[in-house]
């Protein structure tokens, strides 16, 4: 257990630092001079060396990076070149939002998934099973890029419901959430289908029915936690995706997250912002996954015999 | 039956994207008296808020997403392919160091850095390319790295090495062609993952620049 904790960490130290060096040359793949992107054709010299000395430019490239690095470790993430602000409160400003909007779109897309997903197991080659699969496969085919607005006409416009856009009352979350939601159930509902119809064959549940247990009873105690790991992983891998992939989402829904910050930086070629946004949104990403392997080990005493 | 239907639905456009030179058509044609009309005749789907004809966009939109998605599909699998059949093949510290980087590349969200890289490269079709290009070729990678660990000991490459064939001739000759029928089943996945990634793009005003039309803008 020991010798797999260790592995799995250092595993996601190491990426943690690659993640670092990627985001640290971004700046440097800009074609043509950064400084002159920045600030535009027309900017003063005078403007252009303050600038390129405030952002470090102007040093050899292993010491800037010594102090892009000693600076995260203080958790010194620059300032804002459009708003002048320090990085780490802009970010802790959106952050709840993109918190909030994930964890509302993960619990409707399992309320979605699971019911699926289950029923298609257990009804296989039925109308109701092939009913799932055809939403989740619509689900999956629709970018959010087109749901969203479709949401909005419905839910906003036609029915009045809920707001267009931003972060107002309670309800504003729903369409957002659904967005996001949908897209998700319908990878889930899949692998829950798919993992579930793999413990239904298996003898225990031969033996559950054999003792006369009822079918949903069966399949809720004794086969969904079987079937659980490699949804739990998928699960792991989709809000840290959704952490990341709702820039999409929240630019839809003007939702005032740390997606909607980056496509707004990128917009003001604030390029430290970017820079932060991309770095903080890939932290909770390995985080996320690490938990997941994690937590899977702790599911399933197996994995850690086969680790020792 | 169940091949033919999504079959000619692809070749429908494939034949509309490639040929639709011969259609004059006029995606970029602004009628300001028109604006947003619903379907007519002349337009088929109506016409958007600068009074083009939303048709005609939809068509020559697909020349695009059809173009950008076989060209990142095509950097991805080139570039992953030998990435990653010439660090299986190689093994030892070059193998070691070329997992490490493929693990950081899927450290990120997929998307994200196509963002990222997208943003900071500047807006265009061929910056789009390149963004989706940098961050698709790792899943190639992978799965090339993966087929040759398989086959690498396998008897017809054991019998060239004995023969003192060079490793460039072993990889081109006996082992890509081997491992081209998986890459081809993952690349055809990556082409409508593509098309996505490039709407998503230029929908967020990364892609393709006004007045050009794609499917995301």
């Amino acid at each position: 257990m020991t010798h797999f904790l260790v592995t799995r960490i250092l595993s996601a130290m190491l990426a943690l630092l690659g993640v670092i060096c990627l985001v640290f040359l971004l700046i440097h793949i800009i074609p043509g001079d950064p400084v002159e992107v920045m600030l535009g054709e027309s900017a003063q010299p005078t403007d252009k060396e303050t600038l390129r000395h405030a952002l470090g430019l102007d040093l050899p490239l292993h010491q800037q990076w010594w102090i892009y690095f000693n600076g995260l470790l203080h958790l010194d993430l620059g300032t804002s070149l459009f708003s002048g602000r320090a990085i780490l409160d802009l970010l802790i400003e959106r952050i709840p939002a993109t918190l909030y909007l994930s964890l509302v779109s993960l619990v409707v897309a399992i309320g979605l998934a699971l019911p699926l997903g289950l029923v298609a197991a257990v009804r296989q080659h039925t109308p109701l099973d092939y009913g799932a699969m055809g939403f989740a496969l619509f689900g999956m085919s629709i970018p959010n890029f087109w749901m969203g607005p479709l949401l909005i006409l419905v839910g906003a416009l036609w029915l009045g419901w809920f707001p267009v856009s931003g972060q107002e009352g309670w309800n504003s979350v729903v369409l957002p959430a659904l967005t996001l939601g949908t897209a998700m159930a319908a990878i889930l509902a899949r692998m829950i289908r798919s993992s579930v119809l793999e413990v239904l064959g298996e003898d225990f549940m031969r033996t559950a029915h054999a003792k006369g247990l009822s079918l949903t009873r069966a399949v809720l105690f004794h086969a969904l936690p079987n079937a659980l790991l490699p949804i739990l992983t998928l699960l792991g891998l989709q809000l840290g995706g959704l952490l990341g992939g709702a820039v999409i989402t929240e630019t839809v829904f003007a939702w005032p997250g740390l997606g909607l910050l980056m496509i707004e930086a990128i917009q003001q070629r604030d390029y430290p912002v970017v820079q932060a946004a991309v770095l903080c949104i890939s932290v909770t990403y390995i985080m996320v996954n690490l938990l997941t392997d994690l937590l899977y080990a702790w599911l399933d005493p197996r994995i850690q015999f086969t680790s020792d | 039956m169940r091949l033919w239907l999504p079959l000619s639905i692809i070749a429908a456009w494939a034949f509309l994207a490639i040929l639709n030179p011969m259609f004059s058509l006029t995606p970029d044609a602004i009628d300001l008296t028109n604006i947003l009309s619903p379907p007519n005749l002349a337009h088929w789907l109506g016409q958007d808020e600068l009074g083009r004809p939303v048709a005609d966009r939809l068509i020559s939109g697909a020349q695009t997403s059809f173009f950008v998605s076989l060209c990142v599909v095509a950097l991805g699998v080139s570039l992953g392919g030998i990435l990653g059949v010439s660090s299986a093949y190689l093994s030892g510290w070059v193998d070691a160091v070329f997992v490490r980087i493929v693990d950081v590349m899927l450290a990120f969200p997929g998307l994200l850095l196509a963002i990222a890289l997208a943003g900071a490269l500047g807006p265009g079709i061929g910056n789009v390319i390149l963004a989706l290009g940098i961050v698709g070729w790792v899943g190639y990678a992978r799965l090339a790295r993966g087929q040759v660990l398989a086959l690498k000991h396998a008897d017809h490459v054991l019998a060239a090495q004995a023969i003192g064939a060079p490793p460039w001739r072993i990889i081109l000759r006996h082992l890509l062609p081997l491992i081209m029928a998986p890459l081809i089943v993952e690349a055809s996945f990556g082409v409508a993952g593509a098309i996505i990634a490039e709407a998503g793009l230029s929908f967020l005003g990364l892609g393709v620049q006004p007045p050009a039309a794609s499917w995301g803008a």
